[in-house]
């Protein structure tokens, strides 16, 4: 399985969408994605709508992005995760800190 | 000298038969021959150089285009030879580095390694097998005189050689505040700020802390985003998920950890596990969690130890299991 990264910008608001599974093989390309983005955008947006897996190789990617949103004063909100995906975020108390759109898609 | 040169006459007579009688069994040899030059590391210009001499010999009268075109070919195949060169020099270095990955692998081994209490009122099971030849999850039991026994299960995030290393900075810290009888939301506390300090952005680890106190069957506990465990309640039948909140270690320096107290009744089951248990695929499908306390639930007449292993065998047996992460699971059981 492979993860197509698609970048748009709508309106000032920079919109990441992925699509695939994000694991140890498909992080890396994310973090040269995404990591960037924080550093010369205002606000990142990232869309989860299409992706079904995620391992903890992925939660690290934001992580590290959200570091770095807090070292440029960006900011990153995560959107439309499936339940799968979003019980990650919520076991590892990331739900707390991190910006997650709260209306979860449905499961698989 | 002597064996090339006999490799040669060999070579010569091979062709000379297979230009006179197109029979498979020459090909055959030739396959073997250059097998053979493989085995004795002869670059492919060579193998054509032998060529180039072979044909001189048999037909003494060669017109000289064909020579000079065998030249031209010999000089194309001159890369090609340096690339096999670098092969055999890439080859021999991965074998270098396997037996050293195998060293640390070792290595981790004996400093990660943690003794199975065994304590009369308490049955304790517990199973940890790497999904590659580093373990990046990580238990520990300390066992005092006091009847307390601390046990950790953690997962650092990304597997291999980084995530071993990171385990061993953990079992380092622990080590050093092992005297004082400490709270898990102390423990934790203390680790996130170490992997914060010294941890690079991107890596994590999530880690659950518990102490089971042997005397009044008591079970404190906390958790820094670690994979939920279950609480099994004999009296009920009834597997109940101990879902603690808490940021994984790492993230945040400020952080503060909140600790639970369960009371342990007779019979009752603690289960601990990482991802890996919960992240088995069976194919494309993912094994869910009433999966795995079913089978739990099957063996429970035998001894934690027994029960562990029991789940993993289970999993094991399933068609087209892989396992794509470390895999741990720790049972303990109050019998008395």
């Amino acid at each position: 399985m492979n993860l197509t990264i698609d970048v748009t910008n709508i309106d000032g608001v920079t919109n990441v969408v992925l699509a695939g599974e994000v694991d140890a093989f498909t992080a890396p390309k994310l973090k040269e994605t995404i990591l960037p983005l924080t550093r010369e955008e205002e606000v990142v947006q990232v869309d989860f709508s299409d992706v079904n897996y995620m391992d903890s190789t992925g939660l690290g990617v934001f992580i590290s992005a959200l570091k770095s949103t807090k070292e440029h004063n960006s900011s990153m909100r995560l959107v439309h995760m499936q339940d799968r995906v979003y019980r990650l975020f919520k076991i590892t108390g990331l739900t707390e800190i991190m910006n997650i759109d709260s209306t979860v898609q449905g499961g698989m | 000298m002597s064996t090339l040169k006999l490799d040669l006459e060999n070579y010569k007579e091979l062709l000379q038969e297979y230009i006179k009688t197109r029979d498979e069994q020459a090909l055959y040899q030739a396959e073997q021959f250059s097998k053979h030059s493989m085995q004795q590391n002869i670059s492919p210009e060579e193998i054509i150089n032998v060529h180039i001499q072979s044909l001189q010999e048999i037909y003494p009268d060669m017109p000289e285009y064909i020579q000079s075109s065998m030249n031209f070919l010999l000089e194309t195949m001159i890369s090609y030879g340096l690339a096999y060169q670098e092969f055999q020099t890439l080859r021999e270095k991965q074998l270098e580095l396997k037996s050293e990955i195998s060293v640390a692998a070792n290595m981790q081994k004996t400093l990660l390694s943690t003794v199975k209490p065994h304590i009369d009122d308490i049955d304790v099971g517990a199973l940890s097998v790497p999904a590659k030849q580093m373990n990046g999850d990580y238990h520990h039991f300390v066992h005092d005189e006091k009847g307390g026994l601390g046990i950790a299960v953690a997962d650092v995030i990304g597997k291999g050689v980084p995530a071993a290393l990171c385990m061993s900075m953990i079992k380092y810290s622990m080590d050093s505040f092992a005297e004082l009888r400490t709270d898990p939301s102390v423990i934790l506390g203390s680790l996130n700020r170490v992997v914060e300090r010294n941890v690079d952005a991107s890596m994590f680890i999530t880690m659950f802390y518990g102490l089971y106190n042997s005397i009044e069957h008591t079970f404190t506990y906390a958790s820094a985003g670690h994979e939920p465990g279950y609480y099994y309640h004999k009296d009920r039948d009834e597997f109940e998920e101990i879902d603690v909140p808490g940021l994984v270690l790492g993230v945040s320096p400020e952080i503060t950890y909140t600790q639970y107290e369960k009371k342990v009744e007779k019979g009752d089951m603690i289960i601990l596990l990482t991802d890996g248990v919960t992240e088995c695929r069976q194919g494309e499908r993912f094994i869910e969690q009433e999966e795995v306390l079913h089978v739990i639930k099957q063996y429970s007449h035998l001894p934690a130890q027994g029960i562990v292993d029991q789940v993993y065998k289970h999993f094991e047996r399933l068609q087209d299991f892989q396992l794509r992460d470390d895999f741990t699971l720790i049972i303990l059981r109050r019998n008395v």
